[in-house]
């Protein structure tokens, strides 16, 4: 289970017909302005003019727009999906980058200067040097509850969340516990409600007095926000039932963390299955350090050939 | 019972659609405890009159004054939107005429009931539950349905649920809007009976419109009756019941029919 280093090898050459990160530069100037304001009010939802991007919704435009616009040429990007480098969306957003902004990209949360995340924040802590960048596909935490729009916005800006707690309510009364355990929604700066997208509960409380500036990015409903360098963020919840994140009996199966978020693997029909880090960059260096799980060494190193030939066949096709 | 200062208190009403003018020029006042019905046939302008009263649509002209807890009377068109709202959530009431546009039909019960405790800040789920609890027995519904969405309910638990879900708050002032529309005789008889019995129980004051005159008898103490947008009679309900001047009140009175 050698990797024998984790910056991509073949990056594709770059492609002089797009402007510098595929926006032109007004756009750019734009986006960034919308950034900004989110900064400035944190958890505020500002409206920006969604481009189209050459990918279909809810693959991520809402997040490579605002990375295109905050990315320079010294900066080394990391994009993950559900906490994995390898998956095709993090795969392809990455060459995008690499190809139409010529910058660094890593898997290694620590050389990253910005990270494009789906769904997870990664599990090794990030410093203040560090952006990280969600791609959202529903900002609006209350959409569920109320389909009007002007309404929302109303709930918004008076700070009436009631109805979300009655979610939450509901949640109890039929499961007895907060039974939802991704989109949870936070409080930010005792401000503004605001859906964390899609990233695990199991995160939210790391979002709290994150050191990382973290910006929000929603292409389709064409929405940005962002919540600033050690900013409070509280999930909702009762006084008796307090907000939990989920817990696991296994540890990771292939590098024994105990206090990671792990996602659930099939291995046979049998009902066989495994436990891993969903952080394939985190599992991967643990193991390198020489920590192990559960899973026999016979069985980790079949999964690890089975890996690299997957890799090998994704460099082959690069080098064509 | 505080006569001097009334608890509602509206000046010269006027609300015009365009050239339509749904009310027009309605002065009167409402006391603490008092229950007000507004009688008159469909397009009189009814409807119109409570969302001016509620605080749903700006009227063309005229002052709706009401006595806030902190400040005494106070144009409520003249309160910032947030503070309208806020009022209309925990002081005052407005049970609908159709209960899908008062209740979150998706919502069970329970939470339809708790959603105001929630919006005024309770963040206790006993003390929610334990509060709607006793609120939809005191509808007298059953509490084996309280995590049953309203959706399921049917027509005379939805209204039942509507009123609960408007006391929670101890509101001081509820409108009504047909509360009885498209229910069954006996489901309306049972309804009435337990609006009677909440209104004396909690003091509450309310403005009920209704096209039934029945339901005006048995519930309010005063009487307007409205024609074209005008007040045209007004008066102890059974002062107006049985003894109508204008001909119109005559005519709605006489059209009853008597079994």
């Amino acid at each position: 289970m050698q990797k024998s280093e984790n910056q991509i090898p073949a990056a594709p050459e770059t492609d002089e017909g797009y402007n510098f990160a595929y926006l032109d530069e007004q756009t750019k100037r734009m986006i960034r302005r919308c950034i900004l304001k989110a900064v400035a009010v944190p958890g505020y939802q500002v409206p920006f003019g969604g481009r189209e991007m050459p990918l279909p919704y809810g693959w991520g435009t809402g997040g490579m727009q605002v990375t295109a616009s905050i990315i320079g040429l010294d900066d080394t990007l990391k994009v993950i999906d559900q906490g994995a480098d390898d998956t095709t969306n993090a795969v392809n957003i990455r060459r995008f980058f690499a190809r139409t902004a010529a910058v660094d990209t890593t898997e290694v949360t620590d050389e990253a200067s910005i990270v494009q995340t789906r769904h997870r924040v990664p599990e090794d802590p990030m410093t203040e040097d560090q952006i990280l960048v969600y791609q959202v596909p529903q900002p609006e935490p209350l959409r569920s509850l109320e389909p009007r729009e002007i309404e929302c916005r109303k709930m918004h800006a008076y700070k009436e969340y009631g109805l979300m707690q009655v979610s939450l309510y509901e949640d109890i009364a039929r499961f007895g516990e907060i039974a939802t355990s991704y989109s949870y929604p936070v409080m930010v700066n005792d401000r503004y409600l605001m859906s964390p997208t899609p990233i695990p509960k199991f995160d939210n409380p790391k979002m709290d007095g994150f050191p990382a500036l973290q910006l929000f990015g929603a292409g389709r409903e064409k929405r940005i926000y962002a919540i600033p360098p050690y900013t409070k963020v509280k999930s909702l919840d009762f006084d008796d039932h307090p907000f939990q994140i989920q817990q696991w009996e296994q540890n990771c199966a292939l590098c024994g963390a105990e206090e990671t978020f792990l996602d659930e693997v099939i291995l046979d029909d049998r009902g066989g299955k495994m436990y891993v880090c969903s952080d394939s960059h985190f599992c991967a260096r643990r193991r390198e350090e020489g920590h192990s799980g559960s899973l026999p060494d016979s069985a980790a190193a079949a999964y690890a050939a089975a890996v690299g030939a997957q890799e090998q066949a994704v460099r082959g096709e690069r080098e064509q | 019972m505080n006569s001097a200062s009334p608890l509602l208190r509206v000046n010269n009403l006027s609300h015009a659609f365009g050239n339509l003018l749904a009310c027009s020029d309605i002065s009167f006042e409402l006391h603490s405890g008092e229950v007000l019905g507004v009688v008159g046939e469909s397009g009189s302008g009814k409807t119109t009159l409570l969302n001016c009263l509620s605080a749903r649509l700006m009227p063309t002209n005229g002052i709706v004054e009401y006595d806030l807890r902190d400040r005494g009377l106070t144009d409520i068109y003249a309160l910032s939107e947030p503070e309208r709202r806020f009022l209309l959530r925990t002081d005052w009431g407005v049970v609908m005429q159709n209960p899908r546009d008062g209740l979150r039909m998706g919502v069970s019960a329970g939470g339809n009931v708790g959603e105001r405790l929630m919006a005024v800040g309770a963040r206790h789920y006993g003390e929610i539950r334990g509060e709607a609890e006793s609120w939809l027995s005191k509808v007298e519904m059953d509490l084996g349905r309280i995590d049953d969405a309203p959706k399921h309910f049917s027509g005379g638990m939805q209204q039942r649920l509507q009123i609960a879900r408007n006391l929670v708050t101890k509101p001081r002032l509820i409108f009504m809007d047909e509360p009885t529309g498209g229910l069954d005789v006996s489901v309306q008889a049972r309804l009435l009976d337990l609006l009677r019995g909440l209104v004396r129980e909690l003091k509450l004051s309310a403005i009920i419109v209704t096209h039934d005159l029945a339901v005006a008898r048995l519930l309010a103490d005063r009487l307007m009756v409205m024609k074209d947008g005008k007040v045209v009679e007004t008066g102890l309900t059974d002062q107006v019941l049985d003894d109508p001047h204008h001909p119109y009140t005559q005519l709605l009175v006489s059209s009853v029919l008597q079994v």
